[in-house]
């Protein structure tokens, strides 16, 4: 049976429909991922130990175990106890939840990365200790952060497509739909990579445009 | 010059655990005066600079900037806004540098002004003109500090220190990580201070530097003050035998 690509058109509206799902669930987990990532570091950085000792614990479970589980956890695992999420919702919460964990380890090691005698100039001009991490130690970590915690937004999005196990109608499933009506594997698979690649493409210019602007001021 | 006690450290000690860095040190510098603190490595010299602007808290003993004490024992947060107050007075000069890479010149020179004494930008921007004029660098005000050599760094972080019209500067081997060729434009600008009567603290291990400039020489070993008078008397006759020792092995390079 050879390659019939005719067939691809005519559910254009679907993987467009799945890759715009695909950009929805991306952006918002990403978004989950980067604040949470803030607070997450934030915590194990700066915070009582009564809140980084379970915080620790959490991020081992989540760095510790695989997305496809935590995922079926969150959507399935946590009805049994009565909180029942959309599939989107819970995709999100589960995605941004994991590359939170992720991100916090990013911005704690490029925190401390800072070199001690960057708070010690700081300090010794009589800046406080909030205005040498807002103004210096800051600024130099986040230039730090932005290259590796793009690649984790990347990763992010490839990753996305394992919400399809829970029902989210994003790109995957969309091609997966269409396969089961047209049984064509090969022609879909092949047109949603293609699309999961232009998506990428995408991320990966803003990224570099975002890394040359803070790179000009370096 | 007056005598009038300018910066006195009383009775200073420091240990971490049973290790004594600091023992029982007084040391009184007047208004203007500039005194160098030299001695091996390991022996206090720098500890005891850091106690000054509290970098390193001393474990006992007192340290003062005219009437203010420096170290007042002060609940936490009164202790921080009193410290991050007397820092303003007090300049500091690194081995390392520590400008900070993100900014321009002109944003490391301005930053602490306009955080802290509320300058305008306009205002701020002409005082790191005039601070950039007077260590030689005008022309570098909008580079970043990776594009400077070790000496120009240097300077920067003395216009920068001196942006806040500090009472005292205190240096803690300035020089010791310029390449030979660099060293001397830092001392100009050093020189120069002490010519403009810039109260300075300078630890340093550059004999003849300490020589010509400084009123005075401390030596320290062992975490005390072994000898100290003016540099004729250190340099040319000591009386301890661990100052000749040293300076028998540093004299003669």
């Amino acid at each position: 049976m050879g390659l019939d690509f005719s067939v691809v058109p005519g559910f254009f509206g679907v993987l467009l429909m799945g890759a715009g799902w695909t950009v929805a669930i991306t952006v918002c987990a990403g978004l989950l991922s980067f604040f949470g990532g803030i607070v997450f570091a934030v915590v194990a950085l700066y915070g009582h130990w009564s809140l980084r000792w379970p915080f620790r614990g959490f991020a081992f479970l989540f760095m510790g175990t695989p997305l496809l589980l935590q995922l079926f956890l969150i959507y399935f695992g946590l009805i049994q106890i009565g909180i029942d999420l959309p599939a989107f919702v819970a995709g999100v919460i589960g995605l941004g939840l994991h590359f939170a964990v992720y991100n916090s380890e990013l911005i704690q090691a490029s925190i401390l990365a800072v070199d001690k005698g960057q708070y010690e100039g700081a300090r010794t001009l009589g800046l406080s200790r909030g205005q040498t991490l807002r103004k210096v130690v800051i600024p130099q970590a986040v230039r730090a952060v932005v290259p590796p915690m793009g690649n984790n937004m990347i990763a992010l999005l490839k990753d996305s497509a394992l919400v399809s196990v829970i029902g989210v109608m994003e790109l995957t499933l969309a091609a997966q739909q269409a396969i089961s009506r047209t049984y064509r594997p090969f022609e879909f698979y092949l047109a949603a990579a293609f699309c999961y690649y232009i998506v990428n493409l995408a991320l990966e210019a803003g990224l570099r445009r975002l890394e040359r602007r803070i790179a000009a001021s370096r | 010059m007056s005598d009038q006690a300018f910066v006195t450290i009383k009775n200073a000690a420091k240990s971490y655990g049973t290790l004594e860095v600091l023992k029982d040190i007084n040391l009184t510098v007047q208004r203007g005066q500039i005194v160098a603190i030299i001695g091996p490595s390991g022996s206090g010299k720098s500890t005891l600079l850091r106690a000054i602007n509290e970098l390193d808290p001393l474990t006992s003993g007192e340290v003062w900037l005219e009437d203010v004490q420096i170290n007042k024992k002060l609940p936490h947060r009164q202790y921080e806004a009193h410290v991050n107050q007397v820092r303003q007075d007090i300049g500091m000069v690194f081995q390392h540098f520590n400008l900070f890479p993100h900014l321009t010149v002109r944003g490391n020179i301005t930053l602490a002004p306009r955080m802290l004494k509320g300058l305008s930008e306009a205002d701020a921007n002409k005082l790191a003109e005039e601070q950039l004029a007077k260590v030689g660098l005008s022309e570098k005000i909008d580079e970043y500090p990776s594009r400077l050599s070790g000496g120009q760094k240097q300077r920067v972080a003395i216009a920068r220190a001196l942006a806040m019209k500090p009472k005292v500067m205190l240096f803690d081997e300035a020089t010791s990580a310029l390449d030979p060729e660099l060293v001397e434009e830092v001392n100009l600008v050093m020189k120069q201070l002490a010519e403009e009567h810039m109260t300075m603290i300078i630890v340093t291990h550059e004999m003849d530097f300490a020589a010509s400039v400084c009123d005075r020489v401390l030596f320290m070993d062992q975490g005390v003050v072994v000898e100290e008078g003016p540099p004729s008397v250190i340099f040319q006759n000591p009386e301890n035998e661990r100052t000749r020792n040293f300076l028998r092995k540093h004299l003669s390079r």
